[in-house]
């Protein structure tokens, strides 16, 4: 026998108890959308996994309600220790349930049970960690003393990393003091709607956070709708785009994050055998499916061959298929539509006279599955250097100085991310100064901490996402903020005690005395178990 | 079993490092090859020690793991009661199930040789026909601190009782020191004491003492420096100093194998030796090699775990598979 030929070692999905149909989670409770329902499939197999409400704009508009009234009654008024407390809770509860998790992310995304076993998962949880400390810190946050919370955000995420853009959304605002309405990705709101059930079990006050389901129509009437203080958007550029329009002329505050074409740049002092895995990671891991990827490898011409010949043996190790399979590397890309674009960019690499090498891999009947592809030949002006594939697609180019390096890694409308691989020290600080780019990897590739904030320049959006900086897109100043979050609360008429209906500032101080006065009653309910 | 021969090594040296194998030179090839990030590589090994050998692939890896077994005796008190022993597990590593494979050999002291060759008795042999060769520490082991004459007559020594493998330690100080043509030619003149004298050779197992190289980037540099003087194995540690094997030093050591093999088609063997003691550890070793240099190193010529407690607890995990439960550790034997 072939020791290779590993025996399948699945993960069990026994641990996971889905429901049939799930409906919206909206004040605390799920409630059956007035939109037609729509089915979530795995893309691995095609089969149906369960049938998922879809929220109409009445719908929209009750969660948005929801959230304000969670935000004037509850959690504004709520200390920042409580609100902590239950962010902590539900960072332990996220551990607790992490296999769970893990499989139905699989499942409902395609991506290998490895990468959300050991990625996704506790990245989700160090993140509500994180943010749960700076909850009642938020003098610290560099916003000068008693930053205010913004209101109700309005919280759009993609696909790839489903249920670690829900924690990068909500963990921050919740800090902040921010009521939520969220919108996971139509092929993939499986492990959203299992978070809603932790937060009925973290006991998380109705409304504070709402996840409604359904396409871009409802994405679209989330964020115009007029009782949104602040949209937070992860994905394609193109939406990002509409939204900015959309909400122009509003006072409402947004962070975009969306496209990017990273250079990842490898110097011919590098450390050879570390940069093959950080190339493959860079490019291969979640089948590509990352906004960061480093999608554009940028070679020194003198290694240039050696480094191809070594990414092709590496990649022949690559294991494709079932994604729950514990061995996996390579799963499925998450739908047809996806594999329609990679397949379409593809041929337009071939068109455009670059090589295409795949990896040999048995690809499975059904499902959607894309083999590793490397593109070597490929000019600058190629479609497949510019256009953001998002999939399993690297294209090669090379380079013979720092200078043409650096110039051609910023020659892209993007600027999210980019890598660097030399064994020389001052040349990464230097490279590194140059590079327009929000985040910079030296000699590793897409490693996230909830420490460090993440963002992009130019077409790849603004605003940053974790770290302090990840804060400060959910709070105002005390001076200035607030302006839109407290007079809106009173036209949408909920009832607002009188301090809330005063300007701001002379509202802060009584606001303040009023959150202390309250904080025995809370920590009581913040330490129930 | 034969090495290579001395002549053909140090052609291919020469070939190799573009002059003669003298401090500079080696110095420029050495310093010229690309550097080893520690993260990465560490990264890359834990990624490796995630897979999930299940069933069928599990019973095929422990049955190799005990076929890769250098059982292993090297105390001060050992004794030729001792060394018999050893043997008698090495043959019958289970006397519960007749299915058990042999380990590959058994490794002692030089002055130990004989003993073990006569406890062997026909058995005594290349582990590709079923039998178990001796392996014999040599050349001032652990510490290598003895003058080249000293080293040499050792491993003759050795030899000559009939060792069909030599496990030598490098000088270290003189690597730390800089002095990589006398590492070299100590290496070369091992390598030449190994020779029979019907103009076989003994296999040379190159120890690197990877713990007292402390950097990846040493283990590297020596990696290559033992393949260049002639050895046929590249080994980890002595056992003796606290940080022995490791998975991310094995991988290492791995690719420069494999970039060898690649440079010049000549297959080396890898030796991890000290703090493996469990079949799950044992496994990823196998993983590792298997997605390094690819799964025809799985043989007794070009892979070996230096190991004694590991022996059991693969033969526990075997036991588990056979009988679907566990049993304990008097259920196997003690050598």
């Amino acid at each position: 026998m072939s020791f290779l030929e590993y025996a399948p070692a699945p993960e069990s999905t026994a641990v996971l108890n889905l429901r049939d149909q799930y409906g919206l989670f909206i004040d605390g409770e799920f409630v059956d959308g007035r939109g037609t329902p729509f089915q979530t499939i795995s893309p691995a197999t095609e089969a149906r996994i369960a049938t998922v409400s879809n929220a109409n704009e009445a719908d929209v508009a009750d969660a948005v309600a929801a959230a304000r009234r969670a935000y004037e009654r509850t959690w504004s008024r709520m200390s920042g220790r409580d609100r902590g407390k239950y962010l902590f809770r539900i960072a332990r509860l996220v551990q607790e349930r992490a296999r769970e998790l893990a499989v139905a992310e699989s499942l409902d995304n395609g991506k290998p049970i490895k990468e959300s076993r050991d990625v996704d998962v506790p990245l989700v949880a160090a993140w509500f960690f994180y943010y749960a400390g700076w909850a009642d810190k938020l003098d610290h946050a560099g916003l000068g003393a008693n930053p205010r919370a913004l209101g109700v955000a309005a919280q759009v995420i993609p696909w790839n990393f489903p249920l670690l853009m829900l924690a990068w959304k909500i963990a921050p605002a919740l800090a902040a003091g921010n009521t939520v309405v969220l919108k996971p990705a139509e092929t993939t709101p499986l492990t959203a709607l299992i978070f809603a059930e932790i937060l009925q079990q973290a006991d998380l006050p109705a409304g504070v956070v709402n996840i409604i389901t359904g396409a871009g129509d409802t994405g679209a009437a989330l964020v115009s709708h007029e009782g949104v203080d602040k949209v937070a958007f992860t994905g394609s550029t193109g939406v990002g785009r509409a939204i900015a329009k959309q909400i122009a002329g509003t006072d409402k505050k947004a962070t975009l994050e969306l496209g990017g074409k990273a250079a990842n740049i490898v110097f011919d002092d590098a450390p050879i055998d570390q940069a093959i895995e950080g190339i493959v990671n860079g490019i291969f891991f979640n089948q590509g499916h990352v906004c960061c990827a480093g999608s554009r490898l940028l070679v020194q011409e003198n290694i240039h061959d050696e480094v191809v010949d070594r990414l092709k043996s590496r990649l022949s190790t690559l294991r494709l298929g079932d994604p729950l399979d514990k061995n996996t590397d390579i799963g499925a890309i998450n739908s047809r539509e996806q594999l329609e674009r990679i397949r379409e960019l593809s041929d337009v690499g071939v068109a455009e006279g670059a090589e295409r090498w795949s990896a040999p891999c048995e690809i499975p009947e059904n499902g959607f599955w894309y083999a590793p592809t490397i593109f070597t030949g490929v000019q600058t002006s190629s479609r497949i250097a510019r256009e953001e594939i998002f999939g399993p697609v690297l294209s090669v180019l090379t380079f013979r100085t720092p200078a043409e390096a650096i110039a051609k890694a910023n020659n892209t409308p993007y600027g999210l991310s980019a890598g660097i691989w030399s064994d020389k020290g001052s040349r990464i600080l230097a490279v590194a100064d140059q590079l327009r780019a929000g985040v910079i990897w030296a000699n590793t590739f897409n490693r996230f901490d909830p420490a460090s904030p993440f963002g992009g320049y130019k077409e790849s959006g603004y605003g940053r996402e974790g770290g302090r900086h990840g804060l400060a897109a959910y709070l105002a100043p005390a001076s200035i903020g607030g302006q839109g979050a407290l007079p809106r609360a009173a036209s949408h008429g909920a009832v607002a005690s009188p301090s809330e209906t005063s300007t701001d500032a002379a509202a802060e101080p009584k606001a303040r005395r009023t959150r202390a006065t309250r904080t025995t009653k809370a920590s009581t309910k913040g330490s129930k178990r | 079993m034969t090495g290579t021969s001395l002549i053909t090594a140090r052609e291919r040296a020469l070939a190799v490092l573009g002059g003669e194998p003298d401090d500079a030179t080696l110095r420029r090839y050495l310093h010229g090859i690309a550097g080893v990030d520690a993260v990465g590589l560490e990264q890359r090994a834990a990624g490796l020690g995630t897979r999930s050998i299940k069933t069928t692939s599990k019973q095929w890896a422990l049955d190799r793991i005990i076929q890769l077994i250098d059982l292993t005796t090297l105390e001060g008190a050992d004794t030729p009661g001792k060394v018999r022993s050893l043997v008698a597990k090495a043959l019958v590593p289970d006397p519960a199930d007749g299915t058990t494979p042999r380990v590959a050999a058994v490794c002692v002291y030089g002055d130990m040789v004989p003993y073990a060759v006569d406890a062997l008795g026909a058995a005594h042999g290349d582990p590709d026909d079923g039998l178990v060769s001796v392996a014999a520490v040599a050349t001032a082991f652990p510490s290598g601190r003895a003058s080249l004459e000293i080293k040499l007559a050792d491993t003759a020594e050795a030899v000559a009782a009939g060792a069909d493998e030599i496990d030598m330690v490098i000088d270290r100080g003189a690597f730390l020191a800089g002095r990589y043509g006398l590492v070299f030619d100590q290496i070369a003149a091992v390598k030449e004491a190994c020779r029979r004298a019907d103009g076989t050779s003994a296999s040379l197992k190159v120890i690197l003492e990877t713990g007292e190289l402390v950097t990846y980037d040493n283990v590297r540099r020596a990696s290559w420096l033992s393949i260049l003087a002639g050895g046929d194995f590249i080994k980890t540690s002595t056992g003796k100093v606290p940080s022995a094997a490791t998975l991310p030093v094995t991988l290492l050591m791995l690719e420069v194998v494999r970039d060898w093999h690649l440079a010049t088609g000549q297959r080396i063997g890898v030796k991890p030796a000290g703090g493996i003691r469990t079949s799950k550890d044992a496994i990823k070793y196998l993983v590792t090699v298997a997605e390094t240099v690819g799964e025809e190193w799985l043989v007794p010529h070009l892979f070996r775990f230096g190991a004694s407690s590991l022996l059991n607890d693969v033969l526990l995990q075997r036991q588990k598979l056979a009988t679907s439960h566990y049993s304990g550790p008097d259920y196997v034997t003690i050598d």
